[in-house]
């Protein structure tokens, strides 16, 4: 997978595609259900887990509904604290402004935490445009990009490679990017890590731009929130002279009160850790640093206007929905089409970006309504109900709408119902069991139908009155 | 206690055998059961495919059909979970997208909210209605098999059956329970999905399939008839030599009969 998300084809298709591949199914299935099962034990011990999750719930509900007031209150408060705060309307203007702030410092070269909100506006593209290059510095994010590769998980973007993989992408790739893998890598993990550790090393202590994005902003006091696992985001936070965060305004949170739920709800849910291993807070610029708040609408405050699309607002991007999707594990990410893959991408991205591409308007339908990703979502995002809402909105393909139609018709009155079903029953000896015609043979080629029952239950009650069995 | 039996319109039309033995095991409990003819579908299809209007129209129709009882009866879960999880749904959704009408902030409810208000509350899934309603485990059944049960996720997740259909089984006398290995995992069945979405269905089912096949039971048992279609269909396909059944079906055996 490398370029772009652009033109590609409907989800039934990519995932189609996906199936085929041996190695991403067994590396997908591996790790899904590793940290599945952490998640799991993480939220278990936990007393009072369903309180905590409708806490969450509650506390987003309560910030995106007076989101504006926050917002101006955020952006005084960093003003004060020293920062500066850039309002962006879209990913262009979002991207416009980061350019621009880097071109000022007169350096070519940044480094980036890893960041959610800067890969869906597609940064690094627009700041190579520019002619400077943004370096990641999340290992999994250094896969992709050394890989010239799409992330395809939210949480562990290079879930969709093994370690195999891994080592030849570092052996061929990183001494394009910088210090070289060192010579006889193997495919040990802690070898791997090694690697990435001397290759990132050198890029922290060079650098004199970052640019993260945020896992939260209290509003009360402006301050940002990143939480990682690895220290890369705390170097990038702390030695650069300028530091430029790229901010969704749905990450506001009201007080830090509010921040304690999240803390408990994100660890526990994403890695199924207690808490996560950094957490770095700042509230304007340190000093001797320069700092810019960029606050991303990009699509966001229209999302806000769905009164039941706006719950998938709450995200926090813990990525427990795409752990324990059953399509998700198969399909694999990338046949997302976007970097918010799995169970809340697809009620996400038609949402931000619109359904009027093939691939956009499919992926309401990436989803066999299992609801399994609802019972694990820590802010109670009710996944499969904004899925059907969404399925209601998207064109429909003619075909499909006739069929339905034609079901509707026949279901709308008792007398229909009967005579189709009294149809099928004279002409059961003719349904084919292995082969269905059109459409029927997407079910039949792997499934046989069941046979036609000489008389429907209906006609038997009104024989019988229910009394022959 | 008067019955009324939604048999869902795949019962009635592809599997009347579940219907006559949800008959069969109600009336041997003791419940009076009617099948009002007028009844056709719950509207999931149309609803969960996008076609929400005409999913609507099909609510009214039950909603209509079944105002009248003290208890509705469904042998299947994803169908009672349609009619007692989404309706309400549907009904704040119709509130809250008409412009200018702030129903669900006022209390004021439309016809059809004040329907599925009234309505809904006294839908079972059958395993909910015996355990519950009738405070049966022991109903009474014989079947001498070797039988796993999948609880299909819209009875699991969406109205919370629990191990009810478990306490059933386990409850028969001769039938030997053996659990199934990722159980809460969806088959793929998914109703539209199965076809719009045919090949990562089918992939799930590959792997529902071989947890059933590693069980070795003869029956694969569950409490809807839309998951059993696909993955007895499936099943069928390999020659696999499990065959699936309708809970009911296995419920309303006896040993006197057949």
């Amino acid at each position: 997978m490398s370029g772009t998300w652009l033109g590609m084809p409907a989800f039934p298709r990519n995932a189609e595609a996906a199936l085929g591949n041996s190695r991403l199914r067994a590396n997908l299935r591996k790790a899904t259900h590793t940290i599945r099962a952490r998640r799991a034990a993480g939220v278990d011990e936990m007393p009072g887990w369903a309180k905590l999750r409708a806490r969450g719930a509650a506390v987003k509900d309560a910030a995106l509904r007076d989101l504006d007031k926050h917002l101006l209150r955020a952006e005084e408060a960093v003003t004060t604290a020293g920062g500066r705060v850039h309002w962006a309307a879209d990913a262009a203007e979002a991207n416009t402004i980061v350019t621009e702030l880097v071109k000022a410092t007169g350096h070519r070269e940044v480094v980036k935490v890893k960041s959610m909100a800067t890969q869906e506006i597609g940064l690094n593209e627009a700041l190579a445009a520019e002619g400077i290059t943004a370096y990641e510095t999340d290992l999994a994010e250094l896969i992709v990009q050394l890989g010239d590769d799409l992330p395809s998980h939210i949480l562990v973007p290079a879930i969709h490679r093994g370690r195999a993989e891994i080592r030849e992408i570092f052996r061929d790739r990183m001494a394009a990017w910088g210090r070289p893998a060192p010579d006889g890598l193997g495919d040990d993990p802690r070898a791997l890590a090694e690697a990435a550790r001397l290759h990132l090393r050198e890029r922290f202590l060079a650098s004199k731009v970052a640019v993260s994005g945020a896992n939260f902003l209290v509003a009360e006091t402006g301050t940002l929130v990143v939480l990682e696992s690895e220290g890369n985001g705390r170097m990038c936070l702390t030695l650069p002279e300028t530091l430029i965060s790229v901010v969704g305004i749905e990450k506001i949170v009201p007080t830090w009160q509010d921040l304690a739920v999240f803390l408990e709800l994100l660890p526990r849910s994403s890695t199924g850790e207690r808490m996560n291993p950094y957490t770095s807070m700042w509230t304007g610029a340190a000093e001797g640093q320069e700092f810019h708040l960029v606050l991303l609408d990009n699509g966001r405050t229209g999302v806000l206007a769905d009164e039941i699309g706006r719950q998938a607002l709450r995200c926090i991007r813990c990525s427990a929905c795409l752990n324990v999707c059953p399509v998700y594990e198969r399909a694999g990410g990338h046949a997302y089409g976007s970097v918010y893959p799995g169970p809340i991408g697809a009620i996400l991205t038609p949402q931000l970006r619109g359904t009027a591409t093939p691939l956009d308007a499919s992926l309401p339908y990436a989803s066999s309504l299992c609801g399994a990703c609802y019972d694990v979502c820590p802010v109670a995002i009710d996944i499969p109900e904004v899925l059907v809402h969404l399925r209601a909105r998207v064109p429909h393909p003619p075909a499909e709408r006739a069929g339905l139609a034609a079901a509707g018709w026949l279901l709308d009155r008792p007398g229909r119902l009967r005579a189709a079903q009294r149809l099928a029953g004279r002409l059961r000896g003719l349904v084919p069991r292995r082969r269905l015609p059109g459409p029927g043979a997407a079910w039949t080629d792997t499934r046989d139908v069941p046979p036609v029952p000489a008389e429907s239950f209906r006609d038997w009650w009104r024989r019988t009155g229910g009394e022959d069995r | 206690m008067r019955v009324g039996l939604f048999v869902t319109c795949v019962n009635d039309t592809l599997f009347p055998e579940t219907g006559k033995a949800v008959v069969t095991l109600l009336r041997r409990l003791g419940c009076e059961v009617d099948f009002p003819m007028a009844q056709t579908c719950c509207g999931q299809m149309h609803v969960n495919t996008g076609y929400r209007d005409e999913g609507v129209r099909l609510a009214r129709g039950f909603l209509d059909v079944f105002a009248g009882y003290q208890a509705v009866v469904v042998p299947s879960g994803s169908c009672a979970s349609m009619i007692r999880e989404q309706y309400p749904k549907l009904a704040a959704g119709m509130g809250a997208s008409r412009p200018g009408a702030f129903a669900s902030a006022h209390g004021g409810r439309s016809p059809f909210a004040r329907a599925v208000a009234e309505v809904t509350p006294r839908v079972y899934d059958l395993a909910e209605f015996l355990v519950d309603v009738l405070d049966r485990t022991d109903v009474g059944a014989y079947f001498p098999h070797r039988v796993t049960y999948h609880p299909t996720c819209h009875s699991l997740r969406g109205l919370r059956a629990g191990d009810r259909p478990l306490r059933l089984l386990r409850a028969v006398r001769g039938l030997e329970l053996v659990p199934l290995a990722a159980a809460d995992e969806c088959c793929g069945f998914g109703g539209t999905f199965a076809v719009k979405n045919a090949a990562v269905s089918a992939a799930m089912c590959a792997d529902k399939v071989a947890n059933v096949l590693n069980t070795g039971a003869e029956v694969l048992c569950a409490a809807d008839n839309s998951c059993l279609m696909h993955i007895g269909g499936t099943l069928a396909r390999q020659r696999a030599g499990v065959r699936v059944m309708h809970l009911a079906e296995i419920l309303a055996q006896t040993e006197d009969a057949r």
